[in-house]
């Protein structure tokens, strides 16, 4: 079991060097990026300038290397060492240290991108974690409902609710809740993000409900039906039908042995759409102007802000890939037959 | 109150119908049998026959389907088809209980087979978990497996096929049922553990002095295990009779083909197989007359358009012995098959020339 966990870290680690190469290409090659840190008014004097300065000047090689020696033993800014140094004696309030894990500097927000990150993370990770427990929740629960009750009205009801819902796209939700809900009819306060320091629990609870409810309809939508369609298909198995030979109770035979083996393929679903989620809530965020990752990237996106990008993508990737290590060790405990000693 | 004059287990009529959006389909038509404690009734057919649909519907399980049943199933004097759901469930497992034909995928790959057991014992029996572990423990033993404490613990997935098929009958038999259903319990086995799993089963059957129903599609499974035999063939009886009367004079073309396509392994080694030609008729549409006719190559025999139109009813043809047939000398098979036997040996003898 340990030998398996530490076999999909060591892959899960490789696959992330790769994407970081990936990503670090992609972006670099697109042009020089200090032509958007110069500004409106750059001389061909002052880019050249600024391209040595942050290091841009130098082979995306070297860059890169710099880059994963940034990652590992955390690294200075600005880039060019002559540069630095002569700072660090004119006004070493300039010269900014960046620690290990530095996933780069921000010339446009004048902060490392690990500083941009924690800032916005809390938003997204709250709201992630609420709406992942509310769609789990209900979505398994009325999926499992409409499963038992298949073809009567429950069912088709719900069925029919599901499909719109799934239909409808996030800012359409978003819009309608934040417009009527809590505008027009004032059911609950208007929502804005309060954290669990500022606010309480509470607070902080009460001040996500929106947003989080927002972000689980879509999913919750699609875990109703998914939901259902594993257990219809579980309770068609032969272990059902020895389990009414036995003699169980109807409610055993459904909630003991059919949904049991319904839950080991949403455990697997479930973590990539929770990882999915920390760099995909965008649209929520925008909608109720939340501060959170999805914001910080389209923000880092209109302003040309290229170590940010690199810095959430690379978090985006390293959550996706933790997930999968998760659900897999999580899998080998869920399914016996998977089990590895 | 318990019925004396009526046998341990009487299926009277008994009609398995289930409406599909193409129309009704038969699963198996009036259909009568009786078996007493201690006997064994061998159901043969080929797939499709109505074998299990109608040994189902002892445990009640069509309950939980669209399906429609009528009839009467008499057990130890109660009417199962007129009983309550939750009466038929306490019955379920603690008085009929049912072997399914593939372990592997009736077991429940996700519980370890002792909690599988033990739930079948909890369900009828108030006692404690560590009661049930033991029982179960003490099943496991009964049946054959070795180091029960241990395998207790085991998943579905960690036994033989033929391990697996002794965790279902641990689990069958833990409530000492009255009757066993062991729907083709060995299909899914390799010879050598089909042997030593229908010994098992006849040491139990014995011990408990269960009623057995053994269904199958293998006759030499029957010839060893059954006192009955049911032949059914397209949700019909098409004869029934002791084994032995039905294995050494079979009257009815179907039986006889069953028989006839059975390997003879002390005969040449070339002798080619002789299957039955074609295939059973749609269980939808049902056709007016007898429904081997088209397959049997006897038909030919009975005067008139009779096996077309007309279907034969299950009659007797000497105490105890029952055919749905219009064919009256069957001679005539017996006959034909010492040709066919003649001109085969003839072939390979010509043909290692």
């Amino acid at each position: 079991m340990i030998a398996f966990a530490i076999r999909r870290i060591l892959v899960g680690i490789v696959m992330l060097l790769a994407m970081v190469l990936v990503v670090f290409i992609l972006f670099f090659a697109a042009g020089n990026p200090a032509r958007d840190v110069c500004g409106k008014f750059c001389t061909p004097e002052k880019l050249k300038q600024v391209t040595q300065v942050y290091g841009y000047d130098q082979p995306i090689s070297e860059q890169f290397g710099l880059f994963m020696k940034g990652l590992v033993v955390g690294r200075d800014y600005p880039v060019d060492d002559k540069y630095r140094e002569a700072l660090a004696k004119s006004n070493p309030d300039l010269v900014i240290h960046c620690p290990a894990p530095c996933l780069g500097y921000s010339q446009h927000d004048a902060l490392t991108v690990n500083q941009d990150i924690v800032k916005y993370a809390p938003v997204t990770l709250s709201l992630s974690i609420y709406s992942f427990v509310l769609w789990i929740f209900f979505g398994v629960l009325i999926g499992v409902l409409a499963a038992v009750f298949k073809g009567r009205a429950l069912d088709r009801i719900t069925v029919g609710i599901t499909l719109v819902v799934y239909a409808l796209p996030t800012f359409f939700i978003g819009t309608f809740l934040l417009q009527f809900v809590a505008i027009k009819w004032r059911l609950v306060p208007y929502p804005s993000y309060v954290s669990i320091a500022d606010g309480g629990v509470i607070g902080w609870f009460s001040s996500l409900f929106l947003p989080a409810l927002t972000l689980a309809l879509f999913y919750m939508a699609a875990y109703v039906r998914i939901t259902r369609a594993f257990v219809l298909e579980s309770l068609t198995e032969d272990y059902i039908r020895t389990a009414r030979a036995k003699g169980l109770r109807t409610r055993v035979v459904l909630f003991k042995h059919g949904l049991r083996a319904a839950l080991t393929p949403l455990l697997s679903m479930a973590g990539l759409d929770f990882a999915a989620l920390l760099a995909g809530a965008v649209i929520t965020e925008s909608v109720f102007n939340y501060q959170g990752l999805g914001l910080l990237a389209v923000t880092a996106n209109k302003n040309s802000d290229l170590p940010v990008l690199i810095g959430l993508v690379i978090v985006a990737g390293a959550a996706v890939i933790l997930a999968n290590i998760i659900v897999d060790i999580l899998y080998a405990y869920v399914d016996p037959r998977v089990r590895l000693r | 109150m318990p019925d004396i004059s009526r046998p341990f287990l009487s299926v009277e009529n008994l009609t398995v119908n289930f409406p599909t959006p193409d129309g009704i389909v038969h699963a198996t038509e009036s259909l009568s049998y009786t078996l007493e404690r201690g006997k064994t009734l061998g159901i043969v057919g080929e797939s499709g026959s109505g074998k299990s649909v109608s040994s189902s519907a002892i445990l009640g399980l069509h309950r939980y389907s669209n399906a429609i049943v009528s009839g009467q199933i008499w057990l130890d004097g109660t009417d199962l088809l007129q009983i309550s759901d939750n009466d038929m469930r306490l019955k379920r497992g603690k008085e009929v209980a049912m072997i399914f034909q593939d372990p592997l995928s009736a077991l429940h790959p996700y519980y370890r087979v002792g909690d599988q057991i033990a739930e079948a014992y909890r369900a009828h029996n108030t006692v404690t978990k560590k009661a049930a572990r033991a029982r179960t423990i003490e099943m496991l033993a009964r049946v054959g497996i070795p180091q029960p404490d241990r395998r207790v613990d085991d998943y579905p997935h960690q036994f033989s096929g033929g391990m697996r098929q002794r965790v279902m009958i641990a689990m069958a038999l833990i409530n000492d049922p009255t009757l066993l259903i062991a729907d083709e319990p060995t299909t899914a086995l390799d010879v050598t553990v089909q042997a030593q799993i229908l010994d098992l089963l006849q040491d139990l059957q014995r011990e408990f002095n269960t009623a057995l129903i053994m269904i199958t599609h293998d006759l030499g499974v029957i010839a060893e295990v059954a006192d009955d035999v049911l032949v059914m063939y397209a949700g019909r009886a098409v004869e029934y009779g002791s084994a032995r009367a039905l294995l050494t004079k079979p009257s009815m073309p179907y039986t006889w083909g069953l028989i006839q396509s059975v390997p003879d392994v002390t005969g040449p080694v070339d002798r080619p197989l002789r299957p039955i030609p074609g295939s059973p008729p749609s269980l939808v549409q049902p056709p007016a007359g007898c429904a081997f006719f088209g397959r049997c190559a006897f038909s030919s025999l009975v005067p008139g358009d009779r096996c077309a139109h007309e279907l034969p009813e299950l009659l007797p043809i000497e105490a105890g012995h029952l055919k749905r047939c219009h064919l009256e000398d069957v001679s005539v098979m017996y006959a034909e098959s010492v040709e066919a036997d003649r001109v085969d040996t003839a072939t390979v003898e010509a043909g290692a020339h």
